[in-house]
């Protein structure tokens, strides 16, 4: 068909000929594993990597995703982005990495490529906790920012990515500040953080 | 449309074969009949303002009421009754907003006054302006529904015998699993109750006999590009002596009940689809029905771990939705367009949203099965080959995408 696809041609790529998918019947020990996201809300990622000891590389990356287009072409192209990168480098990529790496996403895709980096830094942290590097290992810890209703910093990032643009959208997408109202300015700001992180 | 490309090489001709393009997606909009085209050609000079009182308004005039006349007869009312309005969106805004207009002008008696009610399976013009509609203060209550999407009539039941309610809103037919609902027991009983009545049959019009005498409903919604007419033309029907307020207000055009200047052609348009529909509805059902099940069958036989949605009898014939655990909509969706085979999905990843669609949440399915629905819906132009075309497609497009995901266990799910 010549009329064009709905997302780059490059995820169109990748969509149709994932690279390093992790097959049934692979029977390779893999060094590391991470697996994120959750059925509920239809996209779940895992990332399993093979370890160059020597140059704390990685040696290969294989994946499976339960998702979109986009959530499938975001792991793909990944999974080929940190093939043969510093573990350090690799624990370092962000959402915007992979989204540049796809010639873009439209803006309400965004939060379909943020579970790749985060089932890979899963899988880099199991094989420190398994290779006894638990030092490296960086905890991303929720700081509960609505005391009220027990929203956290992290709730408020997921949110601006699946579309929560105003201080009314956030309540509506978290329940937050709908309580107390005194979690309201630090809130606003953490919004405009993270739609600054994400979008801009 | 067919794509064909020519290379022409000094010494030979090579031709690229147009790729296969299966159209399964009716129930988002329908291409146009034939006679709908041919009926448009010929009307784009008709150009006078209809309400104009010299000839060429009155040439234009003349055609709006004829095609009136074609959409009260389709569905058993009196032309008086029917008020062209730019979409079935606008249709169903329009009867619920008059239940919230607080405005002393149009003399209505209802004002805020009276509750809602309505359903947790209806199309989102409903749900949304419900919301509004909550905002301005009238209290709007949702039924739920079984597993098969049918209304609980106990529920209806209990909210009317409550009191307090102004209009029940129900649609017949179902856009994403094709469930109908019995409307003309609905309608009794919010009659008895004092209550008035609306259904969005914006999928059941031209697709199963409706007759609003029969339903004995107060209001109706029709649109016009789901029965092979243009887009942006609907109508309501609006019972005559129910209380009314129009939506969109300024103007004398459709006896003062919806301004702005008619859409000439698009009512035109809409007059000859339904004039259609009348000479080929009935025929197309056995064969819908056939087709649905070589379909159903076909899905059942070669794919494992799937679950269909929607009333097994009771469903519109060219509708059939089918969820693939373990696969995302989305995904779905797009392999099969990358085979040429147009379809919809009710996975939340397809409408930008956080949740999958709210219709089959509300048949109380698994997530994951709610986030792989896939809606085939056939149209008049469907044939055999077509279904077959996609039960040879359709497998390896499971099989890959369930190769690839972590939700994914084979047998795991049951049937």
């Amino acid at each position: 068909m010549e009329n064009e696809w709905v997302y780059t041609e490059k995820l169109k790529e990748h969509f149709m000929h994932p690279k390093n998918v992790l097959s049934d019947d692979d029977k390779t020990s893999y060094d590391g594993r991470g697996i994120v996201g959750n059925m509920k809300c239809g996209d779940q990622m895992l990332m399993a990597i093979k370890v160059d000891k020597a140059k704390g590389t990685i040696a290969d990356c294989k994946w499976k995703t339960y998702g979109c287009a986009s959530a499938i072409a975001s792991t793909s192209i990944l999974s080929e982005m940190v093939k043969g990168m510093k573990l350090e480098d690799a624990y370092k990529v962000s959402p915007k990495d992979v989204v540049k790496q796809l010639g873009g996403l439209p803006e309400h895709k965004i939060h379909c490529s943020v579970l790749g980096d985060k089932a890979l830094r899963a899988a880099i942290n199991d094989y420190y906790a398994k290779s006894g590097m638990s030092d490296k290992i960086k905890t991303e810890e929720a700081r509960i920012i609505c005391q009220c209703m027990n929203v956290t910093d992290h709730e408020i990032e997921n949110a601006v990515l699946e579309g929560a643009r105003t201080y009314l959208e956030l309540q509506e997408h978290t329940k937050l500040g709908t309580v107390c109202g005194q979690c309201k300015p630090e809130a606003e700001k953490l919004l405009a953080e993270y739609i600054k992180k994400h979008f801009a | 449309m067919l794509t064909k490309k020519f290379f022409k090489h000094p010494k030979k001709v090579v031709k690229y074969l147009p790729m296969k393009q299966i159209y399964l997606d009716n129930n988002a909009t329908t291409p146009l009949h034939p006679e709908v085209k041919k009926a448009l050609t010929q009307a784009f000079d008709i150009f006078g303002n209809p309400s104009s009182m010299h000839s060429f308004g009155r040439e234009a005039r003349k055609h709006v009421e004829a095609a009136r006349e074609s959409v009260a007869k389709f569905i058993g009312a009196h032309s008086d009754e029917i008020i062209f309005v730019g979409s079935g969106s606008e249709a169903n805004n329009t009867v619920l907003s008059l239940f919230s207009c607080c405005s002393t002008r149009c003399g209505h008696p209802l004002k805020c006054s009276a509750d809602i009610v309505t359903s947790k399976i209806e199309h989102p013009c409903i749900l949304e302006s419900s919301k509004c509609v909550a905002d301005r203060g009238v209290h709007v209550r949702y039924l739920n529904v079984d597993k098969y999407g049918k209304i609980d009539v106990e529920e209806l039941t209990k909210m009317l015998v409550s009191g307090g309610i102004g209009l029940v809103s129900i649609m017949t037919a179902n856009n994403e699993i094709g469930t109908i609902q019995d409307i003309q027991a609905l309608a009794k009983m919010a009659h008895e109750n004092g209550a008035l009545f609306h259904t969005d049959a914006v999928q059941a019009v031209g697709k199963m006999p409706v007759d609003v005498k029969d339903l004995d409903v107060d209001f109706l919604t029709i649109s016009a590009h789901k029965i092979y007419g243009p887009k942006g033309i609907g109508a309501l029907y609006v019972k005559k002596g129910v209380p009314f307020c129009p939506l969109i207000r300024g103007g004398h055009q459709e006896k003062g009940r919806r301004a702005g200047t008619e859409n000439t052609l698009g009512i035109i348009g809409f007059g000859k689809a339904v004039e259609m529909r009348a000479v080929e509805m009935s025929e197309e059902h056995q064969r819908f029905l056939e087709l649905k099940t070589i379909l159903k069958k076909g899905v059942e036989n070669t794919v494992p771990d799937i679950k269909f949605n929607g009333h097994p009898v009771d469903s519109l014939a060219s509708t059939l939705n089918v969820s693939f655990a373990g696969s995302e909509g989305e995904a779905i969706l797009l392999y099969l367009d990358l085979e040429g085979i147009a379809v919809s999905t009710g996975s939340a990843c397809a409408s930008g949203s956080l949740d999958p669609s709210h219709v089959i949440l509300a048949t109380g399915v698994d997530a994951e099965y709610a986030h792989g629905s896939i809606r085939f819906s056939m149209g008049r132009e469907t044939k055999k080959e077509d279904i077959e075309y996609v039960l040879a497609k359709l497998p390896a497009v499971i099989q890959k995408i369930r190769g690839m995901s972590t939700a994914y266990v084979r047998g795991k799910h049951g049937k």
